[in-house]
């Protein structure tokens, strides 16, 4: 703890690493394995951090994030933007988020198609939003107001979801795509949500996949999810980022992968944080699906992400 | 058609979250028209309970203290009437210690919201704007005449917090996981929490020191500090206690108050 204090500003860091980052894994960073993580020195890939954890003034969040961003490749993940909420962005929040983009010039800016504020109150929760018309317009006047704020696109994830709204008149992928297409904006494809909702609404996770726009795609997350019953007992799975990537979720992926190219792959793992090889092997198992692909195809054919 | 018309979901969705007297929204549906209440009882769920970690996170001593199952019902009711405004949760529960001492089950407890109180300070203090301390060679260059009417520019971190029990030494007996031996918990304690680099700590100041010490960081000039001080404790020590604030990391940097 005797490193001296600088004070850091955005043009104080430097942006080492080219844009986009290519077929490389990262992983959520905890900080509880930022010893580990500096111990084995520099490894590629890149790590992902909830913006919202990192909008302190000062102290040791930013230090550790420091520390990992002089090495390696950021993704910056909001979590609590409410994009998908009717009310208007809160506009303190969107100048936290800019200003986390100028000084940490991540390489991954994302958000959720999904809100979490109503009224005066945080939910601290991604909560559902139907899709029509109206939604439609809402979400993507708030996408244009986040790229506008920090200069570039943003990539939208798609929600994991356990209610259907009655009123809703198009398919989650229609209204994703038309989101992307009007804004401009890039995706993140979460593919455990795609399988999480796929089992929770009976639909099938690869037609779903086969509608989605995997050209926008700039981000994949993998994760792990858990298992409820739902009123008539049937399987609720639900989106806990608390244990190792399913198998059904790694057949998807190389699906995905297959047909999308390589894209930069995130494994989350956000509680039960297991001990920092657990959750590297993980990544070093995308990375393995990312190479084989990439060395398959013949460089100039490989999709930029 | 604007389209705040058909924006009303979220008012529908929503009250219910923290309510579990009301029943599941009726705009929300399991597939083919199944039913949906154990659906929205998972956004029930995760809201409640990621709220309820968020306060164990914030007052990890208070968990100690009272036991999980004490702590995370009380913390249940706080949640569900007061659940935050903002988005940056570790900006949240300020308003908790005040909920602990009305707390019916925890009268039995009366120093625990003070406990509380050290906790909350201690995050504010973690995630304050980074500074660097005033060096003590600073004040030792102020010529003595100029002493009474200098000012102490507090570091972003420095708090101060005084209590009608043992708080200090209940705190940090409940920090981490030592075995914890009798404390008398009736005698006062006051507290100086900072964060010179990135290591919260937490003291006992002297008597008279949060009477100084608060003087201090709010912007009072030395010379009344020092009189609210010696008031408040006719031994109280100048020196030792100005070079212990400075040696804590109180402040950043002096001021020549007296401008006249």
């Amino acid at each position: 703890m005797s490193t001296a204090i600088r004070p850091t500003s955005p043009t104080a860091m430097p942006l080492r690493f080219a844009l986009p980052i290519g077929g490389v894994a990262g992983t959520s960073f905890k900080p509880e394995h930022l010893p580990a993580i500096l111990e084995a020195g520099p490894r590629r890939g890149f790590f992902e951090v909830h913006a919202e954890n990192y909008m302190g003034a000062g102290g040791p969040p930013h230090r550790a994030l420091e520390a990992i961003r002089r090495e390696h490749p950021l993704s910056l993940h909001g979590v609590c933007m409410s994009i998908g909420g009717p009310r208007p962005l809160d506009k303190a929040h969107l100048a936290r988020f800019r200003g986390l983009v100028a000084r940490y010039q991540p390489a991954l800016v994302s958000e959720h198609l999904a809100w979490s504020t109503h009224e005066t109150s945080f939910f601290n929760d991604l909560l559902p939003l139907p899709y029509t018309e109206a939604t439609l317009a809402c979400v993507c006047d708030h996408i244009d107001q986040v790229q506008e704020a920090i200069r570039r696109p943003l990539l939208l994830e798609n929600p994991s979801t356990y209610v259907a709204f009655r009123e809703s008149s198009m398919s989650e992928t229609e209204f994703i795509r038309a989101v992307a297409e009007r804004t401009g904006c890039g995706l993140l494809l979460d593919i455990n949500n795609v399988f999480v909702s796929a089992t929770n609404h009976g639909f099938s996770a690869l037609n779903y996949l086969a509608d989605f726009p995997l050209s926008r795609v700039g981000e994949i997350h993998l994760a792990g999810h858990a298992e409820q019953a739902d009123d008539e007992g049937d399987l609720l799975l639900i989106d806990s980022h608390d244990g190792p990537v399913a198998d059904a979720v790694w057949k998807l992926y190389e699906i995905v992968i297959g047909r999308r190219g390589a894209v930069p792959t995130l494994i989350e793992w956000d509680s039960r944080i297991p001990d920092w090889p657990i959750l590297e092997a993980e990544a070093t198992a995308a990375q393995a699906i990312l190479d084989r692909r990439q060395s398959a195809v013949p460089a100039g054919e490989r999709h930029a992400a | 058609m604007p389209p705040e018309a058909n924006l009303s979901f979220a008012a529908a969705f929503a009250p219910a979250l923290l309510d579990p007297a009301r029943s599941t929204p009726s705009l929300v549906t399991g597939p083919n028209g199944k039913a949906a209440g154990r659906r929205y009882d998972v956004y029930r769920n995760n809201v409640t309970v990621s709220l309820i970690d968020a306060l164990a996170a914030i007052y990890p001593a208070v968990q100690r203290i009272t036991g999980t199952d004490f702590f995370r019902a009380m913390a249940r009711f706080h949640v569900r009437s007061n659940p935050p405004a903002s988005p940056l949760l570790f900006e949240y529960g300020r308003d908790f210690p005040d909920f602990i001492a009305q707390y019916e089950h925890a009268q039995a407890m009366p120093w625990l919201a003070d406990v509380a109180r050290i906790e909350r300070a201690w995050l504010d203090a973690y995630h304050a704007a980074d500074a660097v301390p005033l060096s003590p060679a600073r004040l030792s260059a102020v010529a003595p005449d100029r002493l009474a009417g200098l000012v102490f520019i507090p570091h972003p971190a420095a708090r101060c917090l005084r209590s009608g029990y043992a708080a200090v030494t209940i705190f940090a007996a409940n920090r981490d996981n030592t075995t914890v031996t009798r404390i008398d918990a009736s005698k006062p304690e006051d507290a100086l929490i900072t964060r010179p680099e990135f290591d919260v700590t937490v003291r006992r100041l002297p008597p008279g020191g949060a009477v100084f010490a608060s003087r201090l960081i709010s912007g009072r000039p030395l010379g009344e500090a020092a009189a609210a001080a010696l008031e408040a404790a006719s031994d109280f020590d100048i020196a030792a206690n100005i070079a212990g604030l400075i040696e804590a990391g109180a402040f950043t940097s002096l001021a020549d108050g007296d401008r006249s």
